[in-house]
């Protein structure tokens, strides 16, 4: 268990997935994106890590000189900042379009929208 | 059968993600880009302690232009499908601690708020950060006075006020400095200080204030069709 960050980014990304397939409630499949959404954020950031460094931020302990051995990547963690507020976005709208459907046909239930398939 | 299929389905997807973890081997150093990033004469020229703040408002800043567009593109599409049409609904009167206790910590919370996107560009946090911040405030003053109107004639004008601003300042710096977004328009400040990173405070605080106003009016506006 040496990337414990990693797995568990895995893991969230695979319970993410399983409440998506799993779940008829137009709620809870919202869920199961956010979930997916966060294990992808949690992966980045674990891939960005390098050992014994420390967060990219300039202080006293951490001198402007020779700050590029002493921090971690502060690319890959501005991208996922990036990353969270767009989720939110996608959340807001998808739990809007929830609201919408569930004024249409008084469920959640996404079987009782079978006719907007095709 | 379905419940078997799924299961089989993950099982799969978690083999091709296995030799991710099993292969993975930490990186060594920075990136090149970072590296660049990080390089004494770099850091002295933006000027800001956090590094993360440095790439994303002036290195990466179209990107967050970008990012407060799609921000705001889904507040509008929200506003556009929620048609809000206030109707009065019997609610059961709110109990003393949750009243008394949001009247003592609204202005604390907005407070946190304003000082975690104020000091962006020294510690963690940022616009973003504080205007969810400043969000949950608003938050707690529906769960609290749902009688309460939320003003939502000011939060759009905040909004588009801070907007325009932010692409001013960035227009400014195609003006008057090296190009679209450029930061150190405005003097350095010394490093680690309130007052330092040029445009960095400046343009994250209105960032702060968009993001505030916008998350506060898409939940306002989830709030007034609670009734449906």
């Amino acid at each position: 268990m040496d990337y414990i960050a990693l797995t568990t980014g895995f893991l969230i990304i695979l319970g993410g997935l399983w409440a998506l397939l799993s779940h008829k409630n137009l709620i809870r499949i919202i869920i199961g994106f956010s979930l997916f959404d966060t294990g992808t954020h949690v992966v980045i950031v674990a891939f960005s890590y390098i050992r014994n460094r420390t967060a990219p931020i300039l202080d006293q302990t951490i001198a402007i000189d020779g700050a590029a051995t002493r921090i971690t990547d502060p690319v890959p963690q501005a991208l996922v900042l990036t990353a969270i507020v767009i989720g939110l976005g996608v959340t807001a709208l998808m739990l809007a379009f929830a609201m919408k459907m569930h004024k249409d046909k008084g469920t959640l239930d996404v079987g009782a929208f079978s006719d907007q398939k095709n | 059968m379905r419940n078997l299929l799924i299961l089989v389905l993950l099982a799969a997807f978690g083999l091709m993600l296995y030799p991710i973890i099993s292969e993975f081997s930490p990186n060594e150093g920075l990136s090149k880009v970072s590296e660049y990033y990080a390089t004494p004469a770099n850091v002295a020229t933006i000027n800001a302690a956090n590094l993360v703040t440095a790439v994303v408002v002036t290195y990466r800043g179209l990107d967050t232009l970008g990012e407060v567009t799609i921000l705001f593109l889904s507040a509008a599409i929200i506003s556009f499908f929620i048609k809000a049409k206030e109707s009065k609904r019997k609610l059961r009167a709110n109990s003393e601690i949750l009243i008394t206790a949001s009247r003592l910590l609204l202005p604390i919370i907005i407070m946190l708020g304003v000082y975690i996107f104020i000091n962006g560009h020294l510690t963690p946090g940022g616009g973003f950060q504080g205007g969810s911040v400043i969000a949950s405030a608003v938050i707690l003053l529906i769960l609290a006075f749902p009688e309460k109107p939320v003003n939502r004639k000011f939060l759009d004008f905040l909004e588009s006020l801070s907007g325009s601003v932010y692409v001013a300042i960035a227009a400014m710096g195609a003006v008057v400095g090296l190009g679209f977004l450029d930061t150190t328009i405005l003097p350095k400040g010394s490093f680690g200080h309130l007052v330092s990173a040029g445009a960095i405070p400046i343009i994250y605080s209105f960032i702060g204030l968009k993001v505030g106003a916008e998350l506060s009016n898409i939940l306002s506006q989830f709030r007034s069709v609670q009734s449906e």
